[in-house]
């Protein structure tokens, strides 16, 4: 569905009389399947909106290329535009005019007929929960009805590959888990693949089959979900003892789990990332009960993307995105 | 700006005929019409400015009649209101453009197969449409307060008048994807408008003007323009009206292609 090379896209802005060229996405290789849900994850400034224009034919390539639902979109822009959905962030209807009128005029663009574009239109009310706001103005629906009616928008005509730029940034939770169901169902109901930007790890976390990493125009990570949290070598294990005397057995049991690794000593905390904990917890409990070490509390941490991300980048994305 | 490669990719691949070009153009006209007309402002300031244009300056001009070389002030004072209209009308079209940039709406139709032009066009023509019927409401009026002009020569002067309309539009629309600012346009069009209004002879004939500033006013098109109107109202289709004729249609040329350009234009 997706095949880029190389893509890139540098600017030119003045500062103060230098003319410095910024690279925005610095030659990235981008590959989606049909029916895959891939996210492409990255702090604000990353990179991601502008890779996403740039497939979306919104912007031209400065070096590299790309086919986008088998077409080139340097040279093929109007074939591409007819092939995909495009949901951008900034919104796609005007606060003043009528929803319903808006998603009609908007398919009639690519060429559907009225009667055809109204009933792709109602189906679409009907199935993304805004059933009664056809002739509702969007200045005067709430922010997650407006983001849905960006949605249907961009499926008015029925395209096989969808792109979403940052679905659901400045949604309330309710609203924002609320989208993550529509989202999924566009490829359970109508096989459609999803090409989604975000900064949010739960999202990307619970929508994505695939994760791209994106930091600084680059690509620094791409694997599921689960293959990047294993990434982060193992799970952390966390172990509270009772007293001081055995934090040195305590540390020695837990590094010995893992051949050549070390436990992290806090105090009364014993720490160390272990792959697979589950399957080592019954050994580490019998080791730790031979050496009669009272433990306060044992707690074993499942690597977060954040976690993922602040490996790869060596910086927290939660910091990036507040 | 590598203007050739602009160019190249620039050169629409479209292999879609002028029915679909048409009907692209349709939609996006009708869409902005329906809006408008939802929005009473928009129509009853529309209706309002040209009858108050009339009734509270045209009473100031009929004396000076004879000053001007003719026995109808409104010969010469109605083709300038229409000029007027035209200009100031259009010229802050573009007001609207920026707000439906802002809303998300350009990138939403950019991203779908339908042809720049066609964007571009369709908002022109609900202006050109605003214009039409300010001018007619404007010469009905006119009638009423004493104008006597050939209906051909009328009928030909709206249709330069509707052309640099469309011209205006065209170049506030191309502005508006430029600067994305109302902020940065309000100044900018005052100053474009501002000398044309006074160097065209729109209020006033360039002929009760001394030598240089004649000369001066020679060098801006709008100015032959609004003699080319007046000449058509009083029925004189001499030279006047070619010159006119032509600046009309070279101003709407290339401010389609430059308003074209901006909505082809990757970060408009």
């Amino acid at each position: 569905m997706i095949h880029a090379r190389g893509l890139a896209r540098s600017f030119t802005t003045k500062k103060g009389r230098e003319k410095i060229e910024v690279k925005a996405v610095d030659g990235v290789d981008i590959d989606v399947e049909d029916g895959e849900i891939v996210g492409f994850l990255g702090p604000n400034g990353a990179g991601k909106t502008t890779t996403l224009r740039m497939l979306t034919t919104l912007l031209t390539p400065t070096a590299g290329s790309a086919t986008v639902a088998g077409y080139d979109v340097a040279t093929q822009a109007e074939q591409v535009r007819r092939s995909i959905g495009y949901v951008s962030q900034s919104g796609s209807t005007l606060p003043e005019a009528l929803a319903g009128e808006e998603v009609v005029d908007h398919g009639r663009l690519y060429g559907i007929s009225k009667a055809q574009a109204t009933k792709r239109g109602k189906e679409l009310f009907d199935q993304l929960d805004l059933d009664g706001l056809w002739t509702r103005k969007p200045g005067a629906m709430s922010g997650g009805q407006r983001r849905r009616l960006d949605i249907a928008m961009g499926l008015v005509h029925d395209p096989k590959l969808i792109f979403l730029d940052e679905p659901t940034t400045g949604l309330d939770p309710q609203a924002r888990a609320n989208l993550w169901e529509h989202i999924s169902a566009l490829r359970t109901d109508r096989g459609a693949t999803i090409f989604l930007t975000t900064h949010y790890l739960d999202e990307a976390d619970a929508l994505c089959d695939r994760i791209l990493v994106i930091d600084h125009g680059l690509i620094v990570a791409s694997d599921t979900p689960e293959a990047l949290k294993q990434s982060v070598s193992g799970d952390l294990v966390e172990l509270v003892l009772s007293d001081a005397s055995g934090v040195t057995r305590a540390a020695n049991a837990l590094a010995a789990l893992v051949t050549g690794s070390t436990a992290d000593v806090d105090g009364l905390t014993v720490s160390m990332r272990v792959p697979h904990a589950g399957r080592e917890l019954a050994g580490l409990l019998r080791a730790l009960d031979r050496e009669r070490i009272a433990l306060d509390s044992i707690e074993v941490r499942r690597p977060t993307l954040d976690d993922v991300f602040l490996t790869v980048t060596g910086r927290s994305l939660r910091e990036e995105a507040a | 700006m590598s203007t050739a490669t602009r160019v190249a990719t620039a050169t629409p691949v479209r292999q879609s005929d002028d029915g679909n070009f048409a009907r692209e153009t349709w939609i996006v006209f009708y869409r902005q019409l329906r809006i408008a007309l939802r929005n009473p402002a928009w129509v009853i300031i529309g209706l309002v400015q040209p009858i108050l244009y009339l009734s509270l300056f045209g009473p100031l001009l009929e004396p000076l009649a004879g000053a001007f070389g003719t026995d109808n002030a409104y010969t010469i004072f109605v083709p300038g209101l229409l000029v007027q209209l035209g200009i100031f009308g259009a010229l802050f079209a573009g007001f609207g453009l920026v707000a439906e940039w802002r809303a998300g709406v350009i990138e939403a139709e950019r991203v779908t197969p339908a042809s720049r032009t066609a964007l571009l066009l369709g908002r022109i023509l609900r202006d050109v449409l605003q214009l039409l019927v300010q001018g007619i409401v404007l010469i009905a009026l006119g009638y009423a307060f004493g104008l006597r002009a050939s209906i051909g020569g009328m009928l030909f002067g709206l249709l330069l008048t509707l052309l640099l309309g469309a011209s205006c539009a065209a170049g506030s629309n191309a502005l508006a994807l430029v600067t994305k600012s109302e902020d940065v346009m309000a100044p900018l069009i005052n100053s474009i408008a501002l000398p044309i209004l006074l160097l065209s002879g729109i209020l006033l004939p360039m002929t009760l003007a001394p030598q240089w500033l004649q000369t001066v006013s020679d060098f801006v098109p709008i100015k032959h323009i609004v003699d080319a109107i007046r000449a058509a109202f009083v029925g004189d289709f001499g030279e006047p009206i070619l010159w006119g004729t032509i600046w009309s249609v070279v101003i709407f040329v290339v401010l389609m292609i430059v308003g074209t350009r901006t909505f082809r234009k990757e970060n408009a």
